[in-house]
């Protein structure tokens, strides 16, 4: 196996052409969103977050939030001849990983970032065809450019394949 | 000299922290030690400000697994602890308190969550009430949530909570070893995340501030 395989870290993104797959490790409350091209073979991955590039005031950082990230994500595929008409997308993450009642900004946040992200991809009118998302376990994501398939391996539930 | 930022702690904020550390998990150690009935011995603390790849690397890659407790901070000073244990930690734990063989995490049962949770909230009980009684503070520890899961997942937690503040976390490392023989080597780590504005209450009371 010496297949092509791009690491994205957190509040990050980025994007292959043709063979190889994409990774994104340990996704708590964060959302991992793939875009697909399938007929020029582009796929790109976020990992995103925060929802909203908005609420906070001094910000630089354009990959941490669902609404810039996935915009960006967007542009960097169509530099490698992407056409975002044909992109769909699938997503995994969004967990809540403690059951804390206390503090709402961290009870809430994967909710808020699955529905941020659903919100993003449906103004730029790409579908979402699959999705693992909620519950309260981390994922790992890997995303093959060659089938469009997603695979989800989490600690104690395996691996799925989507 | 107030600290505004994260990344401006100087060396002296770091050996205070690092001293409070200690305190703290010396008390925890007694604590988790008279409990266990075995000897149980700590590090001194290693004080980082990180970024998040640098504290999962820390802990052993994003994927690796560890029992997990969050507690929140509340009162003089807010923030965050979290325990962090390794298998064999837990297993000592588990083995000790309820007589079960831990072999994988999988096994781990409402019982066993329930008894790990009990020592999470023993341990930062004490870690707490050392720092308290020495700078006066008041500190009010939440009930502990429990997580067995990728400690990468779990760290987004209080990377999430501080995101507004900063991209770094102030990482107070406490490293436990328990066992028998010294041959043993289970480890857990505590976090302790305070808030920046916590942090310079903290100095105050020590007098170290302006």
């Amino acid at each position: 196996m010496n297949e092509k395989l791009v690491t994205v870290g957190i509040a990050d993104c980025n994007v292959v052409k043709g063979t190889g797959k994409l990774v994104t490790y340990a996704l708590g409350s964060c959302v991992g969103i793939c875009l697909y091209d399938a007929n020029s073979r582009v796929a790109g991955l976020a990992h995103i977050m925060l929802p909203d590039s908005k609420a906070l005031s001094q910000n630089t950082q354009t990959k941490k939030f669902a609404d810039t990230c996935i915009v960006e994500l967007v542009k960097m595929m169509e530099q490698i001849g992407a056409k975002k008409l044909f992109m769909k997308a699938k997503i995994a993450g969004g967990a809540q990983m403690f059951a804390v009642k206390s503090d709402s900004q961290i009870a809430n946040i994967g909710a808020r970032n699955v529905e941020a992200v659903k919100k993003t991809l449906a103004s730029l009118s790409i579908p979402i065809i699959a999705e693992d998302t909620g519950l309260n376990y981390g994922r790992t994501q890997y995303f093959d450019v060659e089938t469009g398939q997603m695979t989800i391996k989490s600690g104690l539930y395996g691996t799925k394949v989507f | 000299m107030s600290i505004d930022k994260i990344d401006n702690l100087n060396e002296m904020h770091i050996d205070v922290l690092r001293e409070l550390g200690n305190i703290g998990s010396g008390n925890a150690a007694t604590s988790i030690s008279a409990m266990l009935s075995k000897p149980v011995n700590i590090s001194v603390p290693i004080i980082n400000i990180v970024d998040y790849n640098q504290a999962t690397e820390m802990l052993g890659g994003p994927e690796n697994t560890l029992v997990g407790l969050l507690l929140m901070l509340e009162g003089d000073v807010r923030g965050i602890m979290m325990f962090l244990l390794e298998k064999d930690f837990a297993h000592l734990i588990l083995n000790s308190l309820l007589g079960q063989n831990l072999k994988s995490f999988e096994e781990v049962d409402d019982m066993g969550l329930s008894a790990l949770k009990e020592i999470g909230n023993i341990m930062a009980a004490s870690y707490v009430n050392a720092i308290s009684s020495m700078t006066g503070m008041v500190i009010d520890i939440s009930v502990p949530e429990i997580s067995i899961d990728m400690v990468g997942a779990m760290l987004t937690v209080p990377l999430v909570h501080f995101s507004s503040v900063s991209d770094k976390l102030i990482f107070i490392q406490d490293k436990f070893c328990g066992g028998i023989d010294s041959a043993e080597d289970a480890q857990s780590h505590i976090l302790l995340l305070p808030e920046v504005d916590s942090l310079n209450n903290m100095m105050e009371k020590l007098g170290l501030s302006i």
